[in-house]
């Protein structure tokens, strides 16, 4: 039974009125430096937009979401009220308000220093106060998650965990852990420097602290989506999930080596050694495990689903499966796309063939096709399958629900392919302006063109999906209290009576994780650390104003 | 079962996941930091150790080469952006009196016609740096060098303190209907040229680089093409002389002009 809906409604809420205004920056920034906009306007504002919306889609959207979609699984999986309910509405307002106040000093130009950071760009101390206020928020978030698997483990003795908890709790302590990084390199080296107290910083060691938040960062945007894919998918189209053990041990291989690979997006930068962008290659592949036996069990769900709805053949089956269903449709044009973008990954992490697109437009279409794509468009299907029960009203638009999805899909491909392409052409990302007239640069224009009609495709998508969500809260209100009517996970083919402590608990892989987090990034740390005079002068954005 | 602890010996979990997380560090360790390197001959390592080290990214001393200095005097002026921003009535006061020497130029109010620049509410960390720098050498004038010589670096803070204390005045030259080049706006960027107004003021301004709204035609020109042919070499980083080596004699025209005709 989930009992603080306002609280989870509160966050859903937060994070798609935040995701709407990020999305319209987004195709502006799009349209801006395309081909079809002439050149009139002052870059300062194209990179205060890039910073904003990167803030708010990396940080304060997906983050809302795990949290919002984290107390509900709480509640509904361990079928108890949440513990710590004020400590969560406390959690709320320290990312609303840090957004607010991260904000701030984006808007006025004084932080365009885009939400990697970028030292030895300095920007204003609000901008990473606040910052440091939704990380810290989302902390709270992630000490409740693990207070309320204890307590029902307390209270459940020998009992295993319901696997949307479970996965729940382990995406928290991957955040938990992966947020460290940022939180050292502002906390330590920026936020001095951004409060006047030293006006030199070590950009080197910054980069590879914010490695090591960025990339587990994308497995914690990734874990709502696996767990809707795991604990609703199944249920939604009338099946059963394939197996309960191998979504365990997804979560927990994502949870040990999801972490020490960051450096993989150093590849280009000379101050960490090349043994160690070695090994972090070598753990971004071992990433590829959890995901490739996520796609085989939700395959073989989806057979088994199909197969009581009198699917048929080899691949028949496949035509028997609810299309018509929205998280159906959902889940299948998420795994298309985390198929393309996965196969793009692979080439990213690879030393010699990221020589070829580092730092090209490349990547940019690359993070966007997985976590704007796979990973979003989960986001709209867990908000679908738990609208009705947070507002009490029928969600019924189901036609509008698809046409937003397809739109999606249709808009993530046509802006990401594009990019993807120009990238290999060799246009450089985070800049404001390009020459198309210039002979060398001509040949990307149709395609950047393309990519921003793929732009507008999605920002008609997500202002279709916030109509949606509002038409559910202006619906009438359904009788309240029927059993039949609580949300509900997933059951599996074979449900787990009792299960091996390792598969039910955390203390071992946390230990794994930590482990292997010293290994791969101890040295180079530790290196950069004692180095002496590999500080360089601060650039403070926006000094002069 | 779950009632049997975790961290147990006899616990099968515990053993093959520790054991196979360190044996696949231990490979790609053994495989990053010691074999790939050991098979590139052209790195020249000296063993096994040496591979580790240099895969591990020790900084290593670079081999000893020739310096050239080179053979003219480069600005010692080190700008930031706060650089004297704050003034100090004392020293502005100090400034007019030294003002005196140099009005016939730059004219009693710091604004003249004598195609010198007009210093009237330039930024004082640039007046300061290119009082430096004729002083030291760096920048050479037939008029200006004799003048700085014999500034103290007091002086020098003196003057710039003054001219950024008197206000910009409208020059003769003021004409509103002069349109900006698209050098000033958007710069030219595959010709690595950032638009003039990015640093000197249209669009932002940047430590070091002058206000230019005002100053003679005349002058910006004969800047531009000292920084083009090198002639004039006080610029941090080349950063004026990349530029003005890649303007067509039209944009500079095109600058100067526009430039004179603003406030």
């Amino acid at each position: 039974m989930l009992t603080n809906k306002r609280l989870i409604l509160a966050h859903f809420w937060l994070a798609f009125a935040v995701f709407g205004l990020a999305l319209v920056l987004g195709a502006w920034q799009m349209f801006v430096r395309s081909p079809l906009n002439a050149w009139h306007f002052d870059p300062e504002f194209y990179y205060r937009s890039v910073t904003a919306h990167g803030t708010v889609m990396g940080y304060v959207f997906p983050t809302l979401v795990a949290m919002g979609f984290g107390y509900a699984i709480s509640e509904a999986s361990l079928e108890r009220p949440l513990t710590g309910r004020r400590w969560a509405w406390a959690g709320f307002l320290l990312v609303a308000v840090g957004a607010v106040v991260a904000m701030i000093p984006v808007s006025l130009g004084l932080a365009s220093v885009l939400y990697t950071f970028y030292p030895p760009m300095v920007g204003n101390p609000f901008y990473y106060i606040g910052v440091v206020m939704v990380v810290v928020g989302s902390w709270i978030w992630v000490a409740l998650m693990s207070i309320n698997m204890a307590v029902w483990k307390r209270d459940n003795p020998g009992k295993p965990v319901p696997l949307a908890m479970f996965a729940n709790v382990a995406g928290s302590y991957l955040w938990g852990w992966t947020a460290v990084g940022a939180a050292l390199e502002i906390i330590f080296q920026i936020l001095p420097v951004a409060l006047g107290l030293r006006s030199t910083i070590d950009a080197g060691l910054a980069r590879v602290f914010f490695s090591w938040t960025l990339h587990a960062i994308v497995y914690f945007w990734l874990v709502p989506t696996y767990i809707a894919y795991y604990t609703i998918f199944p249920r939604a189209i009338g099946g059963r999930l394939y197996s309960d053990a191998m979504a365990r041990i997804s979560f927990i291989l994502f949870l040990v080596v999801a972490m020490p690979i960051g450096v993989h997006h150093l590849f280009a930068d000379p101050q960490v050694g090349a043994g160690f962008k070695f090994m972090h290659s070598v753990f971004t592949g071992l990433v590829a495990l959890p995901t490739l036996l996520t796609v085989f069990t939700i395959c073989a769900s989806a057979e088994i689903a199909s197969r009581l709805r009198g699917g048929s053949g080899a691949f028949g089956w496949v035509t028997a499966l609810p299309w018509a269903n929205p998280i159906m449709l959902a889940t299948a044009l998420s795994l298309v796309m985390l198929g393309f973008g996965g196969a793009g990954g692979l080439i990213n992490m690879s030393y010699q063939l990221d020589a070829s697109i580092h730092n090209t437009q490349w990547i940019t279409g690359h993070f966007h096709l997985i976590f704007g794509g796979a990973i979003v468009i989960m986001y709209f299907a867990i908000a679908y399958d738990l609208w009705p029960h947070l507002t009490g009203r029928a969600l019924d638009s189901f036609g509008w629900m698809r046409t937003q999805l397809w739109l999606w899909f249709i808009g993530m491909t046509v802006t990401t392919f594009p990019w993807h392409y120009v990238g290999i052409l060799g246009m450089p990302r985070r800049m404001a302006f390009y020459d198309y007239a210039n002979p060398a640069i001509s040949p990307q224009a149709l395609s950047v063109s393309m990519s921003v009609i793929g732009g507008l495709i999605l920002l008609i998508s997500g202002m279709l999906f916030l109509v949606v969500l509002i038409r559910g809260q202006m619906a009438p209100r359904c009788e309240e209290g029927r059993e039949e009517g609580a949300w509900r996970f997933s059951v599996a083919l074979h449900m787990p009576a009792t299960i091996p402590a390792a598969l039910n608990s955390f203390g071992l892989w946390l230990a794994l994780m930590i482990g292997l987090t010293v290994v791969n990034y101890g040295y180079p740390i530790a290196q950069l650390m004692v180095l002496n005079q590999t500080n360089v002068p601060a650039v403070y954005v926006g000094a002069g104003r | 079962m779950s009632e049997q602890p975790l961290f147990s010996p006899r616990n099968p979990w515990v053993a093959a996941s520790v054991g196979v997380t360190v044996v696949i560090a231990l490979v790609s360790a053994l495989a990053g930091l010691i074999w790939l390197p050991l098979a590139q001959p052209e790195l020249k390592l000296a063993g096994i150790w040496d591979a580790i080290c240099s895969a591990a990214g020790v900084p290593r001393a670079a081999p000893r080469g020739e310096q050239l200095p080179p053979d003219f005097k480069t600005s010692n002026v080190v700008m930031t952006p706060e650089m004297l921003r704050r003034p100090n009535p004392v020293s502005i006061g100090r400034g007019a009196t030294l003002a005196q020497r140099c009005a016939i130029c730059h004219g009693p109010q710091g604004v003249s016609d004598a195609n010198s620049p007009n210093l009237a509410g330039q930024y004082a960390a640039v007046t300061y740096k290119e009082l430096n720098d004729f002083k030291t050498g760096a920048r050479v004038n037939a008029v200006m060098s004799p003048f700085a010589a014999n500034m103290s670096n007091q002086d020098m803070l003196d003057l710039a303190a003054y001219y950024a204390y008197l206000p910009r005045v409208p020059t003769s030259h003021a004409d509103d209907n002069v349109p900006a080049p698209p050098i000033v706006v958007t710069g030219a960027p595959m010709r690595n040229i950032a638009p003039c107004g990015s640093c000197h003021g249209d669009l932002d301004n940047k430590a070091g680089s002058p206000w230019l709204g005002g100053q003679s035609a005349v002058y910006i020109k004969a800047q531009l093409t000292a920084f083009a042919s090198g002639i004039r070499r006080n610029d941090i980083s080349q950063q004026m002389r990349n530029v003005a080596r890649n303007m067509t004699a039209e944009e500079i025209d095109q600058v100067a002009r526009y430039y004179e005709a603003q406030p």
